[in-house]
């Protein structure tokens, strides 16, 4: 059965935490805290960006898969910060890994669905057998603009997966499904610094509209009821949409608090959901099923549930667990070395 | 950095790919056409180990512009598990962690950018293995 058989995850050393950024403008650190469910976010380093975290995550996925990367048909990256204009992500991944020439590369935008929608395509291009193996990378380095709520959340990771169908799939992909309408809820116009969002507008009528159709249809399609999802993964713009909806879904903390990785890390767009999905995988059982539900401002979702098998045993230590990466090796930035790492003042040069 | 140059480059400076002499063993990196004696001109490509240990580095405090921003940061060279050595940044770490004999593992990383109209140029930095 085609399926996922090699998953990295790569966290960035720096964060900062909302105290810090509250700090600057005059907000009350605890209403941050308990309004978005978040304790601190990941910074990308001045050396990071969408192509870095992409190939440190793909590299420990191969380790995890244990396959020559030569076998791997296409390489798809999914990020609203792609790194170049014009300009693939995906040429630098495919030849940092040694991946190719001869393999398809596509760089996928979707705000913050375009790692899902990078795993989908890479899924359907192993089941019509068009290939042995498919890589699908979600990542990002986003921006919120200061003194905004996206600037608490606003963080970077990635997360990324090799689909195939060699008999040694760490999980099973049994239902996908996506759900799809033209609703203005975030954006960002070209040349354009920061992106734009409509605040409240972003909660009904969009995240929780196209979840909550994703999540509901997704499960019917598999004839699986919450109760037998041994874990469940929602998009996680911040610390309360994605329990909240998973509460509306009938799921419980248990069910939801492995990939609920938000807390710890902040909103990492295109790798949130997938990153979510691999913590989860750090933990999991074979014969647990999970459900996996992915959120793009435009807007989309897709839906996934997967299988876990017997195989997850051999390769969760072939690489570093989300946890591993989340806990260790932390450091603190302040809010002016934070400005100038992500390039928010103007320097003297 | 030209683009051709940097593009040319991408086999050691991405995937750290070097070669070995069929003679003597000897590993040149980055690679070469011909042996350092002259006398032999067959290789065998290899790829080198991704980790080793700090043989000296110094603290860039005064850097040059497109490196104006990370300072102070570390240079050091490392001596890779197969005796090969780099030179590279140590990133991810403050100065007072970095210690001669450290073990690190190399990182994919940005190098530096060609200001805001050129090319981003990526290639290999070390972090300390803790």
């Amino acid at each position: 059965m085609v399926g996922i058989v090699g998953y990295g995850t790569y966290v960035p050393t720096y964060r900062i935490k909302v105290e810090e950024i509250a700090l600057q403008w005059g907000d009350d650190p605890e209403s941050i805290k308990k309004g978005l469910l978040l304790k601190e976010k990941t910074v990308p380093g001045p050396d990071e960006d969408t192509i870095t975290i992409s190939v440190q995550a793909s590299k420990y996925a191969l380790q995890r898969a244990e396959i020559d990367p030569k076998d791997i048909g296409s390489v798809y990256v999914g990020s609203e910060s792609h790194p170049y204009a014009v300009k693939p992500s995906g040429t630098v991944v495919a030849d940092a890994l040694g991946i190719g020439p001869e393999v398809h590369v596509a760089d996928f935008e979707f705000a913050c669905k375009a790692g899902s929608e990078a795993m989908y395509a890479a899924y359907s291009h192993v089941k019509s057998k068009n290939m042995p193996y498919a890589l699908a990378v979600g990542a990002d380095t986003s921006q919120g603009a200061p003194d905004d709520a996206l600037e608490y959340t606003a963080a970077a990771g990635g997360t990324a997966f090799i689909m195939g169908d060699n008999g040694k799939t760490i999980a099973d992909i049994l239902v996908t499904y996506s759900y799809t309408s033209d609703t203005a809820d975030f954006w960002r116009r070209e040349h354009q610094f920061y992106p734009q969002h409509t605040g409240r507008f972003t909660g009904e009528p969009a995240y929780f509209r196209h979840v909550l159709a994703t999540a509901r249809e997704t499960l019917r399609r598999g004839n699986v009821a919450p109760e037998e999802i041994a874990y469940a993964i929602f998009h996680m713009p911040n610390g309360k949409f994605p329990l909240r909806v998973g509460k509306m879904m009938g799921f419980t903390m248990e069910q939801l608090e492995p990939g609920w990785v938000v807390p710890r890390m902040g909103n990492t767009y295109s790798g949130s959901s997938l990153t979510g999905l691999a913590a989860t995988l750090d933990i999991a059982k074979p014969g647990d099923k999970i459900l996996m539900v992915s959120f793009g401002s435009g807007a989309a979702s897709d839906g996934f549930i997967l299988s876990v098998n017997e195989r997850i045993n051999e390769v969760r230590r072939k690489a570093p667990t989300f946890e591993e990466m989340i806990e260790s090796n932390k450091i603190y930035l302040n809010y002016g070395q934070y400005a100038k790492f992500r390039k928010k003042i103007i320097m003297n040069s | 950095m030209p683009s051709p140059r940097y593009t040319r480059e991408i086999p050691q400076r991405f995937r750290l790919e070097a070669v070995k002499c069929d003679k003597d063993g000897k590993i040149y990196f980055p690679p070469r056409t011909g042996c350092i004696s002259g006398k032999c001109k067959k290789f065998t490509p290899i790829k080198l180990k991704e980790e080793g240990s700090v043989l000296t580095y110094t603290v860039i405090h005064v850097a040059p512009t497109q490196f104006e921003a990370q300072t102070p940061y570390i240079v050091g060279i490392v001596e890779l598990d197969d005796k090969v050595s780099i030179t590279c940044q140590i990133v991810d770490c403050s100065p007072d962690e970095v210690e001669i004999g450290k073990r690190v593992r190399v990182v994919f990383r940005k190098i530096q950018e060609e200001g805001d109209h050129g090319i981003i140029c990526y290639g290999y930095k070390c972090v300390l293995i803790r």
